[in-house]
């Protein structure tokens, strides 16, 4: 990437690779470059690159190693299906295959439309409430396929109200 | 006047603790001065979330579970404005002999749920701070070593190596510059011990790090958090900030010539990290894999100076211990076990949640005495320990005491604290597909028979789960564990096949019966089960629809039934069937 249009990406905060001067900021200049845009985009690993004189290849190596960073943008609507032990003895694999079936989306899968997004997360916390999905920012626990529907299709809903 | 506290850690928030915040938020608006409210961390009784306690004055006080933002009008009504009990609503009720925190010795969860954690101050006037400073003003460096080596700690990550004797190492190390880390990249499924304490009570960890950075002669630290608990990383954030300010972190600390600082790092999502040496590699930036070892980070570690990485429940007994004494700590446990563990309960125990034990108290005192049993009163069959490293336990060897070395000799492991109880309604052959699955997702790639070598065995066992495994499969799986276990570097790969060995040792009659008879015993493994309509069908036609092989006969509001020939036992009616009409055998 030239000079130029590395100038023209919008920036996110770069000065955490200033941060204490020492290597070891590439984490934290990546999880800010997806804070800001919802995923890695082949852009912001040139312009990383370009600013920490690291190869673009050895980013994307650290980028593809760590669950957290994404290298596609995500769906509007982001479906995370507990998938840690408790939810899993309680039954998290048929609230997975609901989801499937609903939104014709498989894990790591966004819908066409780019409305929905389905991912498989571990335990996020809420063992008690066993199995849980996360939608956004919503949590839907004890859940059943029958309730899980229901919940789905209201997001469907809104989803075509918006339009 | 009252004060109302409402449970706020990750699992009150994903309850909708929040909202319950609110509603007393707009209550004090309508009642203004009518009580306090106060935000605090996870008691650990996760199984009633959302959960409040009203305080009234310092010795009474009451629970109470489930509660919602409907509630809390009534809850204001007659327990604030009045003295009334809604007996119905109560957390902890009167006539449950089984009480869920007297059964419990609580050391590292002292002050989870019942202080702010937001507030160093209430930390303070807990006694917080206290140990730090004896140990800073009152004691050499070497003191407060043997004084943790005297109190028998040992690393509460899994590991289990004495902390005393690892302070010791790094302490003795050459270098100008040395290391604190805390690892807080708590990645068992079904483990959230350390979570609850950063969210509950970060000042605790905080001081214990600055205690270990004075023992060593560090002045650097890092917590090494997973992204994944952005509420942890908050509120450790906001006590760091505090600390400062109040000089506990910082220069010149106690006014001794002693300095520390902490930062974070955030995880970026990789089990493997939790293995010292690719922590290590994460925090320079790399890919987190693990290195050889020696040399041992006590000595190379980050950056290449000394560092020494301990566990966030290590370090929050360590304040404990330096105020009340080495021996005080001793007093509690076993032989070789000494002191407490938090346990994370999960599963199909009636209370899951955390819970804090003295060692050499046994697995079935904490589910059917603290946890008051299995869910529905289904047979218990067995616990699993330890996450993706550790093993199942099968019920009849539950009378076995909490101790490191009693536990490894049933070839599970302590492990960081994970329990995951399990009923009659649980495949074991299932479970062990499910840690190996996880092991084989987060194996870094490095070794090649962790990287494949689990891969194999994860294809034997999906082989074993549709019905289609053969004897041999065992005996492959059981070769192929041995050599994952030899040929690996790290922690990870060592362990992995451990849920496969132990289930196969405990529950070898279940593998057999998908091998032999194809069936599932526990009904599962969905592939080899008989789906059949009962008669609780109306024939609303949706199953028959859902089926990809039209396998579903039946006319309108009608019984249907499914053409066994023709069904590929994908499980779609189940899950369509708004009726529970489907039923797997």
């Amino acid at each position: 990437m030239s000079q130029q249009q590395s100038d023209n990406f919008k920036p996110f905060n770069v000065d955490l690779w200033k941060y204490d001067g020492q290597e070891g900021a590439l984490i934290p200049l990546l999880q800010s470059a997806q804070d800001t845009y919802g995923y890695i985009s082949e852009k912001a690993i040139d312009y990383i690159a370009h600013i920490t004189g690291i190869p673009a290849a050895d980013i994307y190596g650290v980028v593809t190693f760590y669950a957290q960073f994404r290298t596609k943008p995500l769906g509007k609507y982001v479906v995370k299906v507990c998938n840690g032990t408790a939810c899993h003895v309680n039954g998290a694999k048929p609230i997975g295959d609901t989801i499937t079936d609903e939104l014709s989306i498989s894990y790591d899968e966004t819908s066409d439309d780019g409305n929905f997004t389905l991912l498989s997360v571990a335990c996020i916390g809420c063992c008690s409430l066993a199995p849980v999905i996360l939608i956004n920012d919503e949590t839907y626990g004890r859940l059943t396929s029958p309730k899980l529907r229901k919940i789905l299709r209201q997001y469907k809903r809104k989803v075509k109200e918006e339009k | 006047m009252k004060t109302v506290k409402v449970g706020l850690g990750t699992c009150g928030i994903s309850a909708g603790g929040e909202k319950v915040y609110k509603a007393f938020q707009e209550e004090l608006k309508e009642h203004p001065n009518a009580f306090v409210l106060k935000e605090t961390g996870c008691i650990g009784m996760c199984y009633s979330e959302v959960l409040i306690e009203i305080e009234n004055g310092a010795d009474s006080s009451v629970f109470y579970g489930e509660v919602t933002p409907e509630r809390v009008g009534e809850i204001v009504e007659k327990t604030i404005l009045s003295d009334d009990t809604i007996e119905d609503w109560l957390a902890v009720k009167k006539d449950n002999t089984k009480n869920f925190l007297e059964n419990q010795t609580r050391i590292v969860l002292r002050n989870c749920g019942i202080i702010d954690p937001g507030s160093i101050d209430e930390y303070i006037e807990k006694g917080g701070y206290e140990g730090a400073k004896k140990a800073l003003t009152t004691m050499t460096p070497d003191d407060v070593i043997q004084d943790v080596i005297k109190s028998g700690l040992k690393g509460r990550g899994g590991g289990g190596f004495p902390t005393g004797v690892k302070w010791n190492f790094t302490k003795g190390a050459k270098g100008d510059q040395k290391y604190i880390i805390c690892n807080a990249d708590e990645g068992d499924p079904g483990a959230f011990m350390d979570r609850s304490v950063l969210e509950g009570d970060p000042n605790a960890v905080l001081e214990g790090m600055i205690i270990a950075g004075y023992a060593i002669g560090a002045d650097a630290s890092y917590i090494y958090c997973r992204a994944e608990y952005p509420k942890a990383i908050a509120r450790l954030r906001q006590a760091i900030a505090q600390a400062k300010k109040k000089n506990f972190l910082g220069d010149n600390i106690f006014g001794t010539d002693f300095s520390f600082n902490i930062k974070i790092k955030e995880g970026a999502g990789a089990f493997v990290c939790g293995e010292e040496t690719a922590l290590i590699a994460s925090i320079e930036g790399k890919r987190g894999m693990p290195k050889f070892r020696p040399p041992f980070p006590a000595i190379s570690g980050l950056w290449g100076k000394p560092t020494n990485i301990n566990n966030v429940e290590t370090f929050a007994n360590v304040p404990w211990i330096i105020l009340k004494g080495g021996d005080a700590y001793a007093a509690y446990g076993t032989d070789d076990s000494k002191g407490t563990k938090v346990f994370a309960m999960a599963g199909k125990v009636k209370r899951t949640g955390l819970v804090e034990v003295p060692m050499g108290c046994s697995i079935n005192e904490i589910i059917f005495d603290v946890c008051d049993g299995i869910v529905d009163d289904k047979k218990f069959k067995a616990v699993q320990m330890g996450g993706p490293s550790g093993g199942c336990i099968p019920a009849d060897q539950c009378d076995v005491k909490i101790d490191y070395k009693e536990i490894n000799k049933t070839g599970a492991i302590m492990g960081s604290g994970g329990m995951v109880v399990m009923d009659e309604t649980t495949c074991m052959v299932d479970v062990a597909k499910f840690f190996l699955s996880f092991t084989q997702d987060e194996s870094c790639g490095k070794c090649t028979f962790c990287r494949i070598g689990t891969k194999r065995m994860l294809e034997i066992l999906e082989r074993i789960t549709i019905g289609e495994g053969t004897m041999e499969d065992l005996d492959n799986l059981e070769e192929l564990s041995g050599q994952i276990k030899n040929a690996s570097l790290c922690g990870l790969g060592q362990t992995a096949p451990n849920p496969v060995l132990t289930t196969m040792k405990y529950f070898k009659d279940e593998y057999i019966a998908h091998i032999q008879d194809k069936k599932c015993p526990a009904h599962v493994c969905s592939a080899i089960l008989e789906y059949t309509i009962n008669d609780a069908c109306t024939g609303c036609t949706i199953c028959a629809k859902a089926c990809p092989t039209d396998a579903i006969l039946g006319d309108k509001k009608e019984l249907h039934i499914i053409e066994q020939d023709k069904c590929i036992k994908c499980g779609k009616c189940f899950t369509v069937c708004r009726f529970d009409a489907v039923v797997k055998d």
